[in-house]
């Protein structure tokens, strides 16, 4: 086998110096009892050539570009990669490492790192970001567990226009807390409803997302507004943080804590994961953030250098009492990242920004002349509503046997939307292909 | 950082992103603009953030200077403890690449996503049979989220036998994510003692489990790299009183062919693909933890579950007593992709890997006792662990040595783990070492016990030879930089 270099020789060599006599002696310690009764029942090892056709052969029952044209967002987005991003994020250097743990070793890891906290703490408009945790979804049960921390009180207010699997995430993560999730209704307009939150006492956080799961740009400032009255924190969460390069940013409208998944920012969607759990908050609450961190210091010879810091607040020091329990992170992904922000500049990532927002609006205005209908009247940016109706399931149907996924239906999360569905237009979709899905549901 | 022309290319200086640029740069080559623009309301519009612009050039020479800095297991040995840094198969990138996996969206109709559907239904098979265990959900991103579903669905099993407990034993080796992970689900750690022998006793379970007790969180082999000898008899004890075993699976790379985890008495056990089925580790990830259950605990496993319906697998949420979900989608996909390619390229031969992993341990073990103190001199497992207290009189620490390790081109191990060592150095060469860059560690080792006794001041001042000297760790914490 090519990934186990010992020969025999090597093998009786290294058995005599360590005084036992065979392979299966090295495990005398695991009693009998433990033991397998039987082999590995596992296929014969496949070459490199037999192994390729196998997995290749799975790869080949997708529905991915450019054979199908897909509409869906709803937390995962066709956007385009750079080369230059991806080239980079094969140097094994990066990919091969792990947690920095000797800095003087790691320089790489810990520089790439501290410059992704730094973009996206500008990005999101807060004062400080972390190493990444897992996902979106993660990320806003983290910010959640963290507001409840700071405030000492144990209620929280979600927005019902959160994703709806970030929802379920946080109620796993609170299941056995005794923490209390409020969830709040939303208006006509496609915009959280916040005037319940009058109703609702002792608060620890008050979560909104923006754009929402219906593609709404929320008022971040009413909430920020409403959750000061309340001396609660405001969490805005976030699935397209791409829409950052035309929105006033999080931090610019009052949140307390920004967080949200960054699989945008480079990374390929992956049937979902791995993605980027981004987390930034103010630096008056740097002690109660999960996650890693890296900072900036020097060394002997006064140079600058990068170290993880703040490790108190982890688990590896602080054990039960640590502000969570995340160990293993993100941060390959965080690394790309990086490299995307870097390569998009403030100037190509508001051109591309414009032009998710500007090639979604054109497609909602041919689904209007057609007759759609657009439900929710808040601006969005790149994902938006139609109510095609409920007998659309047959042109579903037949739109996907031509190649096309024309977008999410909402019922299953929303069973009020039924005949709704959400569509999503990035910069990757061209003129051509919405022309040809609005005469193809025209038709 | 730039000390005068060409250091960059010469010294191996480079600034930081903003250190670059010019506006009006740009390194992205981005889609062509189709479709008018549309006005946007004036009264959401933000400024934009203050990012560089850089040319592709910039970005391209900037992560690769970057990353010659880094060492990773492509660069050499990283035998860091409890962290199973094996060689990462290129063609398994190559695979998680491919566009069928790479270009999906999680949301497709099932029809038009079977390729990644069976891939994890099979990989789930996988695990089950590698580690004896009856189901597996591939969900958690990581090992401490694969923790805290293990912890969750100890907590369903009680509530459904409406049982309230409100403790956890956990022994004094865990890794820390262990009492983090049950905190979160409300359980208080009660910790116990490793006997001198470092492993677990019954007496010492018998005394603690009681029917205010949840269960136990083991790790086997512990992060002594000892087996628990005693782990059948812990888990009658543990069992006897209603409780459950939780098994930490991060050391699973020592066990593959050899120990049936389900046999041992484990109800609930993770996984770390990144460690045992070679994913890359990402310098910190992304992961994969998943968790696998004895039979009936099957129910609580986090949904969505990839099932088979009339010869096409679909995604199913008909599990009412599940904790939930743990991750947006399904898991950390690509990372599936690469254990997946990982098993069927070795097969049974999992089993020689544990093997070596062992052998390699116990050699370097062996060939090192008595430059270093043996903190537990007993036969281990894939791990060894020594400790700096033969070195102290010479007022020279673990952290002096592997200081100077790094000179010798080798990453350290993992150090002052587990706490119940005083100045612990855990090493865990892995399987994928040979023998020729063992014995070269080995002598790297022995030179620095030499160098301890006769020239201590230059592991004290050490490393030299990185990119950086020894870096000031305690401003770093005092007044935290953490953006630029």
């Amino acid at each position: 086998m090519r990934y186990l270099p010992h020969t025999e020789e090597d093998v009786t060599t290294m058995l005599q110096a360590t005084g036992v006599e065979s392979l299966d002696d090295l495990f005398a310690t695991a009693p009998d009892s433990c033991r397998r009764e039987r082999g590995l029942n596992l296929p014969e090892p496949l070459g490199e050539f037999e192994l390729c056709e196998r997995v290749g052969s799975l790869a080949g029952r997708m529905g991915v570009s450019p054979e199908y044209t897909v509409y869906l967002g709803a937390g995962s987005y066709e956007h385009f990669i750079p080369a230059s991003v991806s080239y980079l994020l094969g140097r094994s250097e990066f990919s091969t490492s792990y947690t920095p743990y000797q800095p003087e070793m790691s320089q790489g890891t810990l520089q790439a790192i501290y410059e992704y906290q730094t973009l996206v703490a500008r990005l999101l408009g807060m004062d400080v970001a972390n190493a990444s945790v897992y996902d979106g979804a993660s990320a806003l049960a983290e910010a959640l567990s963290m507001a409840v921390r700071i405030t000492k009180r144990d209620k929280v207010a979600v927005s019902n226009l959160i994703h709806p699997a970030y929802r379920r995430v946080v109620q796993t993560y609170f299941e056995t807390t005794g923490h209390e999730v409020a969830q709040l209704p939303y208006l006509s307009n496609g915009r959280t409803d916040l005037s319940e939150l009058d109703r609702l006492e002792g608060l620890a956080a008050l979560a909104v997302q923006s754009p929402n799961f219906l593609g709404c740009i929320e008022d971040v400032q009413a909430a920020a507004d409403v959750a000061r009255r309340k001396q609660a924190l405001l969490v805005v969460t976030f699935s397209e943080p791409l829409a950052y390069g035309l929105l006033k940013s999080p931090g610019s409208q009052g949140a307390d804590i920004a967080c949200g998944e960054g699989q945008s920012l480079g990374l390929p969607q992956s049937f979902g994961g791995p993605g980027l759990g981004m987390f930034a908050g103010k630096m008056e609450h740097v002690r109660n953030l999960p996650g890693r961190l890296v900072g900036q210091t020097t060394d002997k010879d006064g140079n600058r250098g990068f170290v993880l810091t703040l490790a108190t607040r982890e688990q590896h020091i602080r054990r039960e009492k640590a502000t969570s329990n995340i160990c293993t992170n993100n941060s390959l992904c965080a690394v790309a990242a990086a490299m995307y922000m870097a390569s998009l500049g403030a100037t190509g990532l508001r051109e591309v920004a414009a032009l998710n927002r500007d090639k979604a609006e054109y497609l909602k205005r041919r689904l209007i002349e057609t007759g759609a209908e657009i439900p929710f009247e808040a601006p969005t940016f790149n994902e938006f509503v139609v109510k095609f109706g409920d007998d659309f399931s047959a042109t579903y149907e037949r739109l996907l046997n031509k190649g096309i996924v024309p977008g999410l239906h909402l019922a299953s999360h929303y069973p009020e939307l039924t005949g709704h569905y959400l569509l999503c237009v990035t910069e990757v979709r061209t003129k051509a292909q919405m022309d040809t899905l609005v005469k193809e549901i025209s038709s | 950082m730039t000390r005068f022309p060409g250091a960059t290319g010469l010294v191996l200086n480079e600034p930081l992103l903003w250190e670059k640029g010019k506006q009006g740069r740009s390194g992205m080559s981005i889609p062509p603009r189709d479709v008018d623009r549309s006005p946007f309301p004036e009264e959401l519009l933000g400024t934009p953030p203050e990012f560089p612009d850089l040319s592709e050039v910039d970005v391209v020479r900037h992560y690769t200077r970057l990353s010659q800095w880094n060492f990773g297991v492509d660069t050499g040995m990283y035998p860091l403890g409890s962290c199973t840094m094996k060689y990462n198969p290129k063609i398994n990138e190559k695979l998680a690449g491919l566009p069928g996996f790479s270009k999906a969206h999680p949301l497709l109709p099932h029809h038009l996503c079977q390729g990644a559907l069976a891939l994890m239904f099979e990989l789930e098979r996988l695990l089950a049979e590698v580690t004896g265990m009856h189901a597996v959900s591939l969900q958690p991103a990581a090992g401490a989220q694969g923790e805290l579903a293990g912890m969750l669905i100890i907590h369903a099993y009680h509530k459904s036998r409406n049982s309230q407990r409100s403790k956890i034993i956990v022994p004094d080796t865990a890794h820390g994510t262990n009492p983090a992970s049950a905190a979160i689900c409300g359980y208080r750690p009660v910790k116990v003692k490793s006997n001198e022998q470092g492993v677990l006793t019954p007496e010492s379970i018998a005394a603690l489990m009681d029917e205010e007790t949840a269960g136990i969180m083991v790790t086997n082999p512990n992060t002594l790299g000892l087996f628990e000898e005693h782990i059948s008899e812990i888990g009658r004890i543990v069992h006897e009183k209603g409780g459950l075993v939780y098994c930490d699976g991060a050391n699973m790379n020592a066990l593959m062919g050899i120990v049936d985890m389900g046999k041992t008495g484990v109800d609930v056990l993770h996984l770390n693909l990144h460690k045992t089925f070679s994913g890359p580790h990402g310098g910190g990830g992304p992961g994969s933890g998943p968790v696998c259950v004895r039979k009936d605990l099957e129910r609580f496993l986090p949904v969505p579950r990839v099932v088979e319906q009339e010869g096409q697998y679909v995604l199913s949420e008909q599990f009412p007593e599940t904790i939930g979900k743990v991750h947006a989608f399904y898991g950390s996909f690509g990372v599936l992709v690469r254990a997946y390619s990982y098993i069927l390229s070795m097969g049974p031969e999992l089993k020689r890997a544990s093997q070596l992993a062992v052998l390699n341990a116990n050699y370097i073990k062996e060939r090192l006792r008595g430059a270093f103190h043996l903190a537990y001199d007993r036969p281990c497992m894939h791990e060894c662990v020594f400790s700096d207290k033969l070195q102290r009189a010479h007022k020279v620490t673990t952290l002096d040595m592997v200081k100077r390790l790094m000179d010798y081109g080798f990453h350290p191990p993992t150090i002052y783990f587990p706490l119940v060592v005083e100045g612990a150095i855990m090493i865990e060469p892995t399987e994928t070492e040979s023998k020729e860059n063992i014995d070269l560690f080995i002598e790297a080792m022995k030179a620095v016990a030499e160098e301890a006794v006769q020239n201590p001041e230059l592991l004290r001042s050490a490393p030299t030879r990185c990119k950086v000297r020894r870096l000031d760790e305690t401003s770093a914490a005092r007044s935290p930089c953490l953006t630029g």
